[in-house]
Formats: structure tokens, sequence, C-alpha cells
């Protein structure tokens, strides 16, 4: 059988390897099918109907996306039929979508949009029969709104096939057919992580993130306030994307520069802290390696699966590096060293976080993060976040010059920039671990076997100077199951292993910007370990800040003030209906 | 718009014990689950799947709530609320509509002095209109727990199949 | 021709649908015996000589079914007796199953043998509940007499029957909804292709058979005199389980023979209009996904070539609804949208919004409120539902409008007032 296959597509002939579907067919051409539910990322659905083209000889029109092209099929996607159905289509989802667009978070990208503009639909045909729900705030990361869902479909995929959570569902029949939790439940409730996912894939503004813009504009607005703002690493090599810039593109000091002109009293990095979470985190490791601690260690800077672990799986409480994830270690450093330092009131600081991460928007308010009455972190922006306030600001992102974090707390090395790629965190890790366990300098700083592909597990060996160390990482939390799976059963010895709740790591968090998909991913994971190679310094434990930030304050990793301010501690969720009681 | 059981909804031991019982006559299998959800609602005196009792089939099955959400929200047989002791179950497609069961619902909410939907006092009745379920030939009929009574055709009748729910 | 036979019903009342050993006295499992010692296909071959058509609607020739099925490469296949008689005015497989359960599990392991199958699923609808128990006690009989189990009569074939529930969801017919349905989820149709032959329930090849097509299998093994082929027409032999329901004077399930016509069922087999005040207005064939018959094509006959050139459904499930002129045109399109807006699964655009829109425009045009651009809209999302709809459900619900529309256009005339508005 042949491996190619001949079609045409509005009469242009083309070929094709067999197996490709009629939307990616066209796609070479550069047609664009319109469609709702298709996702490059997911499984077919077919269930948007956008994407009906005619196909000679076949009496219904065929779905684009779900249909397989064969040889000498002749398709057409611009016939009256073909139109009709589209429009028809597109004015039938309409009248079901709430059309406040000018208050929508999605105004600008949202496909619904796109679809109207491309078909110029000044007139819509039908009435509006949108629901009435009202919007499901229930949580600090991710708000639902129920009236603008068009029932694609996409986040319950993300949520099930990619997560394992299913914490969405199709729900109903016809016209009360909705996309929703189980009963219906507020989304802490529920399976949910607040990885985001879903807000990353929803076509539509039917499930965005918690905006936290105006706040932390009237902070900046206050006179008496600091406001700090720390950046993750990923973040600077995703919000060149809400400007037009190519994936990938790394925006780090015009990022800066715009931070600054918003008015933030400090710009400081997060890869300094990500650097701090190496040392403890590193430390932690061999004291655990070296004294029969619980192992394997797992680590702990994704929110998303930390909740991931209280709720399904809160016997690994104790396997969890009890080092704070870099941001939280920012916020503490923030109200107690840099307040010191500079003579600040802890209370009059007002300490922002960019990540590309819905889950920081909780984890920012779970009470081990902060003291004394207030929050380490006080609020957390998203990329997107970000972009609406450098949009505010009139600022095009993509000509301004570039400028230096402040310092300190501004530098961090190669080892932090990684942390926003899958395998980032285990290969910072094991360039301090191996120096500090070894007391040898690293032959080679790259630990190729450890860097992991998108929505993938990756095992690894690697030789301490003759002590193997076997290792695994993983990203999209189907993936940390399968992981937990091999080490629950036995299957599998780790000492130590990374979990990233989203797939391709931080850089493919629920809080990067629209239009963040798998081939985006790859762009970014590239872009930050070239990152990595560039810089001057590539080690945590070599970065002069941190060895300042030990000598002034914290003495040494695992000190005790550093256990009072940058480690935590996991504890199991309540279940929704806990059975105990019929033991 | 919390149904008005959410606040006691603990699962008891009778019914638990109930439940064991109905999953592992369907020997435990989780691809049995909508028979299983319709054993557990005949199980419940006012025919209806508590969260609670939802959340244990879904533990006791391994597989997640929402797919026993959906499965319950989809189908016309499942309830997640509860309903009266005696629903009766008014054929409303065609074939029976043509016979005028429209007559025979009206007939019902005034001898039962109940709206469709709406739940008598005491628990006992309630009006719904359903699909057709293949009593054509003795329409208009009404289906109660899985009895069908049929010709209901004039309020002597009505009367009488109220009658013979007890 | 005589209007009524007994080819698939010979058996009702002749023996205790609760006892195997009453079956097998009069003469059940012979059919089983004589087909285990044939070749799959030569019983496939026997279906198609037969030019026998699958009960349940899509019409789709049986023979080449089985054919393909046994084709079908896995080391475990399916078959699936859908027991989910759904469609509104249609109760032939409850008169089946209550009066010959013997015959129709005859059937499924006749299937099983000829398609090579290990496992036979019934999936019937929760409405018909009250025969579970003695659809399971057959199975159980049956199993415990060797005729269901491994190597049942020393044939080698292994294989099982199942009773699986619906519980109340028309879609549930369509064969990939059912097989969601099976394994334990909301019965959502799925994609195709890949299809249920290919790719059913549990993922596993599947043949989808109604229980009618398969309770005709007995008889039809057994039909050495040809009698089955000498009923009907040349173009369309043998005989239908009808259900005739509606405005009639006696209701209920016949076997026709094909190419009776509209009338002689109405007015001859069902006795005529039920009260000779109200003439009849309109036959809807097939159930409510059925187009709709004017009296004026009251004459056609009943086989699958004649409906579909008088632009009919081609005898779908075998409902016969006789409406008289008590009910308008329009008030029967809502009491049929009514069901369909009751029954989209809800998850492919046109089928869930569309029937809302549709719901609408027809209560204006029943207040007499419409616009010819109501008329065109109605028309146009109609269209769009049939063509663009991810299952036969969609693709279907509008028939009785669509041909409402082309048999009775004074009903939607725009009315002067509105029209001068």
């Amino acid at each position: 059988m042949s491996n190619t296959v001949h079609l045409t597509i509005n009469h242009l002939p083309l070929e094709v390897p067999a197996g490709t579907r009629i939307i990616e067919a066209a796609k070479m051409l550069n047609i664009d099918i319109p469609h709702l539910c298709y996702h490059p990322d997911q499984t077919i659905k077919a269930h948007c109907r956008m994407c009906m083209v005619e196909v000679t000889g076949q009496r219904k029109l065929l779905a684009a996306c779900s249909t397989v092209v064969w040889e000498g099929m002749e398709v057409f996607t611009d016939t009256k039929k073909v139109y009709d159905a589209q429009v028809g289509v597109l004015d039938l989802i309409l009248a079901d979508h709430k059309q406040n667009c000018l208050s929508c978070a999605r105004n600008g990208n949202c496909e619904l949009q796109k679809l109207c503009r491309r078909f110029n639909r000044l007139l819509p045909e039908l009435p509006d029969i949108s629901s009435n729900e009202p919007l499901r705030i229930d949580n600090p990361s991710i708000v639902r709104d129920p009236s603008k869902c068009v029932k694609c479909g996409r986040c319950v995929k993300v949520c099930a096939e990619v997560q394992g959570c299913a914490a969405l569902t199709a729900s109903n029949r016809s016209g009360d057919f909705k996309i929703t939790t189980a009963f219906d439940l507020p989304m802490d409730q529920t399976d949910c992580v607040l990885c985001g996912q879903c807000s990353l894939v929803c076509p539509v503004g039917a499930i965005v993130e918690v905006d936290n813009t105006n706040d932390v504009v009237r902070a900046i607005q206050d006179p008496r306030k600091h406001v700090v703002v720390q950046v993750a690493p990923s973040v600077r090599v995703g919000l060149g994307d809400e400007f037009g810039m190519e994936a990938g593109a790394i925006v780090t000091g015009k990022m800066v520069t715009a931070l600054k002109m918003l008015g933030f009293d400090k710009v400081f990095d997060t890869n300094f802290s990500a650097d701090l979470t190496i040392m403890e985190e590193g430390s932690e490791l061999l004291d655990r390696i070296k004294n029969g601690g619980k192992l394997p260690m797992i680590t702990s800077c994704s929110p998303g699966w930390v909740t991931y672990m209280e709720k399904q799986h809160p016997e690994l409480c104790d396997n969890l590096s009890t080092a704070k994830s870099p941001q939280g270690m920012f916020g503490a450093v923030v109200k107690t060293y840099y307040a010191q330092k500079m003579g600040w009131d802890p209370h009059d600081i007002v300490s922002v976080s960019v990540m590309p991460c819905t889950a920081k928007k909780y984890e920012a308010s779970r009470p081990e993060l902060g003291r004394d009455g207030y929050r380490d972190v006080d609020y957390v922006l998203t990329t997107r976040e970000l972009a609406k306030l450098i949009r505010y600001e009139g600022l095009d992102l993509s000509v301004l010059p570039e400028s230096e974090f402040d310092s300190p707390l501004g530098i961090g090395s190669g080892a932090g920039a990684i942390f926003g790629a899958t395998g980032g965190v285990m290969e910072a890790a094991l360039r301090t671990a191996y120096e500090v366990y070894t007391g040898q300098t690293l032959p080679r700083l790259e630990f190729e076997a450890v860097r992991n592909d998108v929505n993938a597990i990756k095992e690894a060996t690697i030789d301490l100077n003759g002590t193997p160390l076997k290792v695994a990482i993983a990203n999209g939390l189907k993936n940390a199951e399968e992981i937990i799976r091999r080490v629950e059963s036995g299957e599998a010895d780790y000492i130590f292993i990374e979990i990233m709740a989203c797939p391709g790591g931080c850089i493919g968090g629920g809080g990067q910007p629209i239009g963040t998909n798998n081939a985006v991913r790859d762009a970014r994971i590239k872009a930050l370990y070239e990152l990595d190679k560039s810089l001057p310094l590539r080690k945590s434990h070599d970065n002069p800040e941190i060895k300042t930030i030990y000598e002034e304050f914290f003495g040494a990793p695992l000190s005790h003030r550093s256990h009072e301010l940058l480690h935590t501690h996991y504890h199991a969720r309540p279940k929704k209906h806990d059975f105990s009681h019929l033991k | 718009m919390k149904p008005f059981t959410q606040a006691a909804d603990v699962l008891d031991k009778e019914l638990a014990v109930k439940i064991d019982g109905i999953i592992s006559a369907h020997n435990g299998d989780a691809t049995q689950l909508v028979g299983i959800l319709l054993d557990v609602e005949a199980a419940v005196e006012r025919h209806y799947i508590p969260e609670s009792a939802a959340y244990y089939v879904a533990q006791k099955l391994g597989v997640k709530p929402t797919q026993v959400y959906d499965v319950i929200s989809f189908y016309t047989a499942l309830h997640d609320k509860p309903r009266a002791k005696f629903t009766l179950e008014v054929c409303n497609s065609a074939p029976c509509r043509v016979k005028d069961s429209d007559k025979l619902v009206e007939t019902l909410k005034r001898l039962l002095n109940l709206e469709v939907g709406e739940v008598t006092y005491d628990g006992r009745f309630s009006i719904e209109k359903v699909p057709c379920f293949g009593a054509c030939d003795v329409s208009p009929a009404v289906r109660v727990n899985g009895v069908v009574y049929g010709h209901l055709d004039s309020e002597e009748r009505i009367l009488d199949m109220l009658q013979q729910l007890n | 021709m005589s209007k009524k036979v007994c080819f698939i019903t010979r058996n009702f009342g002749k023996y205790d649908p609760d006892s195997l050993k009453s079956y097998e006295s009069i003469g059940g499992f012979t059919a089983l015996r004589k087909a285990l010692k044939m070749d799959g296909n030569e019983i496939a071959d026997v279906l198609a000589a037969n030019g026998v058509q699958g009960r349940g609607g899509a019409a789709y020739d049986m023979g080449k079914k089985w054919r393909q099925a046994r084709e079908v490469k896995g080391e475990h296949k399916c078959v699936v007796c859908n027991a989910d008689e759904g469609e509104p005015g249609t109760f032939k497989d409850r008169e089946l199953l209550t009066n010959d359960p013997f015959q129709l599990l005859e059937g499924m392991i006749i299937a099983g043998w000829s398609v090579g199958a290990d496992n036979g699923y019934i999936y019937m609808r929760e409405e018909y509940s009250h025969l579970r128990p003695r659809l399971l006690s057959a199975i159980a009989q049956c199993e415990e007499a060797g005729y269901l189990g491994d190597n049942i009569l020393n044939s080698g074939l292994n294989y099982r029957i199942h009773l699986y529930s619906g519980a109340g969801a028309y879609v549930c017919g369509e064969g990939s909804a059912l097989s969601e349905s099976i394994e334990g989820k909301a019965g959502r149709p799925r994609m195709k292709p890949p299809f249920i032959k290919q790719c059913g329930v549990f993922h596993l090849p599947t043949c989808v058979n109604n229980v009618e097509s398969l309770s005709l299998v007995p008889p039809l093994l057994l039909d050495d005199e040809g009698y089955y082929k000498s009923q009907g027409t040349e173009d369309c032999p043998g005989t239908k389980m009808i259900s005739v329901s509606g405005n009639v004077k006696n209701p209920g399930v016949f076997e026709v023979p094909f190419g009776i016509t509209i009338r002689e069922i109405v007015y001859d087999l069902a006795g005529g209009m039920e009260n000779p005040e109200y003439p009849l207005r309109l036959v809807q064939l097939g159930g409510a996904s059925g187009r709709i018959c004017a009296p004026s094509q009251l004459d056609t006959p009943y086989t699958y070539k004649g409906m579909r050139q008088a632009d009919l459904t081609a005898i779908g499930s075998g409902a016969v609804l006789v409406v008289d002129e008590r009910t308008s045109v329009i008030g029967f399109l809502r009491m049929t949208q009514e069901f369909f807006s009751h029954e989209s699964c809800g998850q492919c655009t046109p089928c869930r919004e569309g029937n809302r829109h549709i719901a609408m425009l027809l209560d204006k045009i029943a207040a007499g409120e419409h616009t010819q651009k109501d008329v065109d809209t109605l028309k146009k999302f109609a269209d769009i539902m049939s063509c663009a709809s991810l299952c036969g459900l969609g693709e279907t619900a509008q028939s009785a409008l669509l041909s409402a529309m082309k048999r009775f256009p004074e009903v939607f005339a725009v009315k002067e007032e509105v029209a001068v508005r």
C-alpha cells in the first residue's frame, strides 16, 4: 500500500502522507479550515461541526478535522453548501454565547471572535438564547463563565487526557448539555489542581485566570507602598508571544524595562530564588541519602503537582521536598532579609510575582506562605496578565530597550533559568549536588540525559563519581501518575524525581499566553537552554548573591532560619465525601 | 440551587451495604455503571442517587466522580435529586399525544393538585413527562416505577390507576 | 395476498416463554444445531439469498453485514442485540422479547457462530426492565443446557450472552452511543470512522443487529420450503413486524408481507380510524425520525423501494403512527420536535442548538406570527442539521419537518397581516 495519497482541495492537487486528516492537508496549502473544537495537541472530537467541507460523492458534509483523506478525494472548502453550513453553525454557536465581548478577558484573542470577523457576521440571524448562569469564582486561580462556553470539549480533554484529573466533564443532554464539574461543585471541592491548562485551550472566555491586574495597579499607585516584583524563568520566553514576537523569543531585558516603566519599585528575578531552592533542595536530597531520610525525594516547585499529590496521593506527603518553591522562597526573603536590608516595614511591601501559572495564585494563598498576618506574595500575575499591564501602559514590548534586574536578588544562574523546562530542576540540582557531593568540579555541565520532552517521562541513572543516582522526570500529571505507579508498585527505585504539572514544565504553564501549544512549548524549552548556555554563571552555588545571602542571613542550607523561612510542609486534603465512618 | 439534602448528605451504613451488594452483583465491573446506578436508585426510597452514594460508587469502581455524574445527568432514568415515591411518568411522545395524553396530564394535575415536576407534600406523588416507553398500543399511558398503566382515557380509569399505587 | 402472516411470530403463544424445555418441545434450537454444521459464510448467504435487510432503521443488507463482521480480524469480537427500541410508536421488539425470548437467544448464538464472536450483548432499554427477569432466566437456562458457554454443542464455539440495561436515552439506539453506554459511560455517539464493525463495544469488532433481525435468523435457517421468500414482492420478499399506533381502532403489532399498502395497514389491519368524524391527517412512518406521509400517498406499497420512491422513510423501525384531523400538522411537528429537544445528546452544535431554535420557530408558526424569513430560517437550519450533525439522530431529527414542508406547504404560509407588517 502506498504511503502517500493524492487529493485535490478546491481543485488544487496535493500529495500527503496516508492518514492525514483533511484539516491538516488543507493547512499544507495554507488554507485554514474554520474550527473550534479541533486542537493540534488533542485527540479528535468532531463536536463543533465548524469544519464541515464538501467531498465529491458524499451526500453529507464531512468534518475536516476527523476525516482522513483518501486517494482521489476531491475536497471543497468554499462552496455555497459549505459556506451555509459553516456560517449556520457559527450563528448557532453565537446565539448561545454571551456576547459581552468588550468586557471579556479574551477580547482580541478569542477564536470565536476571529471566526465572526472572518465570516463577517454583521447581522447574526438567530436570537440570543445564551444562559444566564453566573460566573463561577470559587478559587484563587481560575474563573469559569458557563454563559460563554461553546461546549467544544477541549478543556475536558486536556483535564482528562493530559492531566488525568478529569475534574471537568460534559453533563446533561440537548439544550441542557454543559461542561461542568461533578455535581456542579465548586472547583476547589473537585479533583481540580488549578493548573489552568483548561484556560489555555479554551477558545473563548469561558475559563480564564482570576485577574489581579487591578490590585497591582492600585498598589503601584499607592505612594506608601514598596511594590516589588519577581519574574519566573518561563515568563521571559513566553511573554513575547503576546506582542507578536516569534515563539521562544527571549525578552528578559525588554520585560525588565517594561516592569520598571510600569512603576514597580524593584524588579527582581525568580531565577535568584530558583538558585536558592537548589541550595536547599539539593542539600536536602544529600541529607536524605546520607541520613536515611524518606526516598525517593520528589520536587515540590509545581503547585499543580503539590495539590495533585495532596488530593490524590497524600501518602507521598513525606516524599516531597520540604523546600518551598522559588516563588515561595522569594516571597519569604523579600519580606524578611530584604526588608531588613532596606529598613522597610514588611507590612509596607507589596510583593508581586509574575508566573506562567494559575496554580501559583493558589500557592501564594496557602497559610504556610506567610507570617505575622501578611502574605509573602501578595499578588500573583500570570504572563497573560503582565501583557495586559504592559498594554495598559501603552508599551510595545517588542521595541523596548533592555535593562537589568535590580540587585541584590536580581542575579540568577543558568541553572535557575532552566527551572522552567521539564528536567530543568533536575539538571540544576545535579549540577550543584554533584559538586557538593564529590567535592570535584563537573567536567561537563550539561546533563542531556535528564532533558525531557513535552508530555513525557524520562528515566536516567546519573553517575556521581562512582555513586549511581537513579532519577525520573515527568511533566503532565498523567505522566506523574505513571511515575507514582512505578514507585508504589516497587517497579522502580528512583532516588530523586522531578514532577511538573504542566506539559513541558512551567514554560507550558496554564498562565502562559493564549496560543501556547506543544510546538510553542518546544521552542520555549530550546530558548531556556540557549539562555543557560549564554550566561556566564551556570551553577546555583556559584551565584554571588546566593553566597552573600547565606553569609549575611541564613548561615547554611538547612539551617534553623532556612527551615523557618524556606521550607514548608504538606497535608492531605479533606475529601468531598469521606467514607471512613463506614469502616 | 443546591438540593435541600446536601447539608446532610453523608452516606449511611445501610445504603453503603446495599451498594456493596449491588456492585458485587455486577461483579464489581465498572462497565456496568449504568445498571449499577439504576439498581442504586431503585434501592433508595425516593428514587434518586444521593451525591454521597455517587461518590461511593465512583470510589468502589475506581472511576472518576465526573464520569458517574455525567452518566446520572445524561440518562433520563437516573436522578440526582430526590423524587416522589410514585412518579407518574406520562408519555409525552406523539403516539400518546395524539390520543390526548395532554388531557391525561391535566386530569392528574387536578386530581393530585400538583404541577408537572412538583412532588406532593408527603413525598408520595409527582408527575413527569417522559418520552415514549413503548406502550403505544395502550395509549394514553402512564408508567410508575416500571409498571405501565394503559388506556387512561377517562377520569375513572385514572382514579383506578392511582388507587392501585401503594 | 394475505395481509397478516406468521413467520417470525410463528411461536407466539405456542410455548411458555419462561421455559427452555417448552421452547425445545416446539423444535427450539433445531436451527442452531443446523447452523453449527454450516460455515459462517453459508449462514450469511442464507440471509443474503432471502434479501434480508436490517430491521433497526438503517436497513443495511444483513448478509453483507455478517460477512463483513466475519472478515474483520480480531481475537475477540462481539455481537450486540439492539433492544433499545426507542423510536416513538415502535413496540414490536417488546412483543418479540415478551413472547419469544429463546428465539432471539438462538438467533444471537447463530450470529456469534457466523461472525466468529465470543460475546453477545443484549442492550435493552430501561423502559422494558420488566422483561429483565425473563431474559436473565432464559440466558441462565441456556447456559445450564449448554447452549451458551464453552464448546457449545461440541461445536468448539465459546460464546456468552450478557444483558445490559439502558437508562432512558433514545440516542443509545445508535451503535456507537450504545457501545459507550455498555462501557459504562454517557451514551454520546462517537465520530465515524472508525465504524462499529471495526471498533465498537470495548473497542472490539462489533456486529450490531436489531431484535427483529436476530429473531428472524432461526426461522430463516429452517425455511427449506422458501415460505419467507414466497411472501412480499419480487424485489422485496419476506415479512416485517410493524407497530401501528395513534388514532386507529386496533393499534398493535402485526407481521405483514412486504408490499402491503399503507392504506391496507391503516384501514384493514388496524381497523381504520377510531372516530369516523375525524379523517386521517397524516401518517408518520418509522418513528419520530420518520418522514410524514400525506393522505394522497396511502397507496404506496410498503417496500424499501416503494417507500423510497414515494420520498418516504424506507421502513425504518416499522412504526406506523396514524394521526387524525384533531391534531394539526404544526401541532404534530411540535410533538416530534419536543422529543428531539429532549433526546439530542447535546455534544454537536447543529443538533444541540438547531433543535432549540427550530422548536422556537415552530412555536412562532403555531401562533401564526411567523414571517417568510422565519420559514426560510427553519428550512435552512433543518438542512444544516441533516447534513452537518455528528450522528444519525441529528441527521434525521428534522425528517418530519422537511417532509411536512414539502407535503403541507400551506401550513407554513405566512398570514396576510404578518406579511404586510
